[in-house]
């Protein structure tokens, strides 16, 4: 039994009905750890977080300390970014920290911009979350009012502003680049890295940090707590918690708050306590470990913790927290297609190997699927999967030596991730369930009545 | 339909003015403007191009990237169905069937009453209630056939609070009153 008790860090407060309001908030710690940070120097803030090493909670897992310290001395103004664009397939867990504790987000927002010297704060939230922006609106005038945000706060020097900002429906606007390409009022483009790496060329071209919520809502624990008790949490080389949605044939669907790199995918799926078990009794046949974009694990991999350096080498990644159950009754060709498809619609369509390739990945599954499937079709989806994600798709067989946590970055003819995600859950079904594409396509109609597809 | 209203031109002016950089307030001003009208309009675009200093063809090229912003006018409740991975394996195509039933309309149409539009949505982050539907972007959780026909029922009866006409996003606005940047913020250097 590796599932412990644990001080919920980022969760604390969502057993509590008025932790959303200013005052359910203070009357549980809140802004204490602002008030500790504004007491300090902003380059011992930045020393306390990074001695933490919050691992990026969006999808990445870049530590956020190490992201601020690639700012220099020199180049102001700069702007602290909040990602609340949450749209990966079957992650559900900003949402529900801004809905049930949007002060906490507001203020590790706050501390981040006061060890950051940023003057400004944007909070992007995804433009579907019409409660969250109305609990973070309400947090915001609330919190202006009460000199927790503006001019001088809480009889310091020192300023900020905090802007909400409303998303309009476009998952590839959680990639940090096209998100500050859409605040800027512009299609939610990715721009390249290099040389826009946002720490030296973001928002309006100017130093930007940009953080996951979840990320961000560490921040207040760990200014309070210091830096030492959060690495008490959780593995050698993953601190603290994530916040885990368990979805799909499980028993118990929920967000739960979990220690990094020691509870297994086991604990999250059967613990009774957390998934409970596969529903109806059920077997096992294939569960996503991490969001739409993380290649499928299998029975074999459930005894693996959730760690990084162990998840990337077994080929997968933990991604944004997202764990999805399929149990033996589910058609492995329908649910490729359905993530094929996710990715083929949200293909912003800056690069050609994206927007072309996950069209025609969906159609050649869609026409599988409808019984018009070809023989060829399993070599065509392989191929068009290789012009986006070149060589062999990261798997077990990387090359020793290879990069810890691979397979981030995958290897990619796109600027940014959305279009090597699309081959994770195609080639994850086709490897392991070659068998079922197989049996559709042989069942389906000859290929000369669909000459013309 | 229309340009902006007085009021809402106040807004408009409010929200650009929280912004370093008048563009970035396009996404924002196009919400309020598909809130004025209950969709994004010719006019409205254009009026939102002469607000931040730009053309009506970069408003309409950023505003048709993005999926909630309706360049035709659409139901009062758009009745959104998610059908990613988690709702499709509890169940969420055998519903949208059914909706399509109810409804009597195909995906992406808008009842001949003007009050529904059935959508296919994707991820909604909702997926421990899965199947999940939003009307005008508000949750509906492990949603069976029968209770999608009380949902549209309630709706139709006017007796579903919480729900308001679609364009409405957030019914709070951001109004900060103690902003450093209303205060003549001239130094944006470090502190």
């Amino acid at each position: 039994m590796t599932v412990r008790e644990i001080p919920r860090i980022v969760s604390a407060r969502w057993d509590t009905d008025d932790a959303h309001t200013l005052r359910g908030y203070l009357a549980t710690g809140g802004y204490e750890g602002l008030r500790k940070a504004l007491s300090m120097a902003p380059a011992d803030v930045v020393a306390e977080v990074t001695g933490a090493t919050v691992q990026g909670r969006g999808g990445a897992g870049f530590p956020a300390g190490n992201k601020w310290k690639f700012l220099d001395d020199k180049g102001f103004p700069r702007w602290i970014v909040v990602n609340g664009d949450e749209s990966e397939p079957g992650t559900y867990k900003d949402r529900i920290i801004m809905e049930r504790d949007p002060h906490m987000v507001i203020e590790g927002a706050l501390i981040t911009a006061y060890a950051c010297k940023a003057s400004q704060v944007f909070l992007y939230v995804r433009g579907e979350m019409a409660l969250a922006q109305e609990r973070i609106a309400t947090a915001l005038n609330d919190a202006y009012a009460a000199d927790y945000i503006g001019k001088k706060i809480l009889d310091t020097e020192w300023s900020v502003d905090v802007t909400l900002h409303w998303g309009a429906g476009a998952y590839i606007v959680g990639d940090e680049t096209a998100l500050l390409e859409s605040l800027e009022g512009n299609r939610g483009m990715p721009r390249p890295k290099p040389p826009f790496f946002p720490a030296a060329l973001g928002l309006y071209l100017q130093p930007t940090i940009v953080n996951n919520v979840e990320t961000l809502s560490n921040v207040p624990w760990i200014m309070v707590n210091g830096a030492e008790a959060f690495a008490a949490i959780g593995s050698e080389k993953s601190n603290g918690t994530r916040l885990i949605a368990v979805s799909g044939h499980v028993n118990r669907p929920g967000t739960y708050e979990v220690e990094c790199g020691v509870v297994t995918f086991r604990d999250l799926l059967y613990d009774a306590s957390l998934g409970g078990g596969i529903r109806g009794g059920r077997d096992l046949k294939a569960f996503i470990p991490g969001g739409g974009s993380s290649p499928w694990f299998f029975e074999e991999h459930l005894d693996l913790p959730l760690e990084a350096s162990v998840v990337g080498p077994a080929g997968s990644m933990l991604g944004s927290g997202a764990v999805v159950a399929m149990d033996d009754t589910t058609d492995m060709v329908r649910a490729c297609w359905r993530l094929v498809r996710f990715y083929a619609k949200e293909s912003c369509g800056k690069c050609t190997p994206c927007r072309e390739g996950t069209a025609w990945l969906e159609t050649i599954l869609a026409r599988i699927l409808d019984g018009h499937g070809r023989p060829e079709d399993l070599a065509l989806l392989v191929d068009v999967g290789d012009n986006i994600s070149p060589g062999p798709f990261p798997g077990p067989s990387i090359e020793p030596g290879g990069a810890p946590f691979a397979p981030f970055p995958y290897k990619k003819t796109t600027i940014c991730d959305l279009g090597p995600s699309v081959v994770s859950p195609l080639m994850s079904a086709l490897r392991r369930f070659r068998h079922e594409f197989e049996a559709y396509i042989a069942s389906g109609v000859g290929p000369e009545v669909i000459a013309s597809a | 339909m229309a340009r902006l209203t007085p009021e809402n031109l106040g807004t408009a002016q409010a929200i650009i003015a929280r912004y370093p950089r008048p563009r970035s307030a396009l996404v924002p001003l196009c919400h309020l403007a598909q809130e004025q009208d209950g969709y994004l309009s010719e006019d409205a675009m254009e009026h939102i191009a002469e607000l931040l200093g730009t053309t009506p063809a970069e408003v309409y090229g950023t505003a048709s990237f993005y999926e909630m912003f309706k360049l035709h006018p659409v139901g009062k409740y758009l009745v959104g169905v998610c059908t990613n991975i988690s709702c499709m394996l509890n169940g969420a195509y055998e519903l949208v069937a059914h909706a399509e039933q109810k409804l009597g309309v195909k995906l992406g149409g808008t009842t001949p009453d003007g009050l529904f539009t059935l959508e296919e949505m994707e991820c909604l982050a909702a997926c421990t209630i899965a199947p999940c539907v939003q009307v005008n972007y508000r949750y509906e959780g492990n949603v069976t056939p029968s209770d999608f026909d009380s949902l549209v029922d309630s709706l139709r009866a006017g007796t579903k609070h919480g729900v308001p006409p679609h364009g409405t996003l957030s019914t709070v606005r951001q109004m900060p009153t103690n902003r450093w940047a209303d205060s003549g913020r001239q130094e944006l250097h470090a502190p």
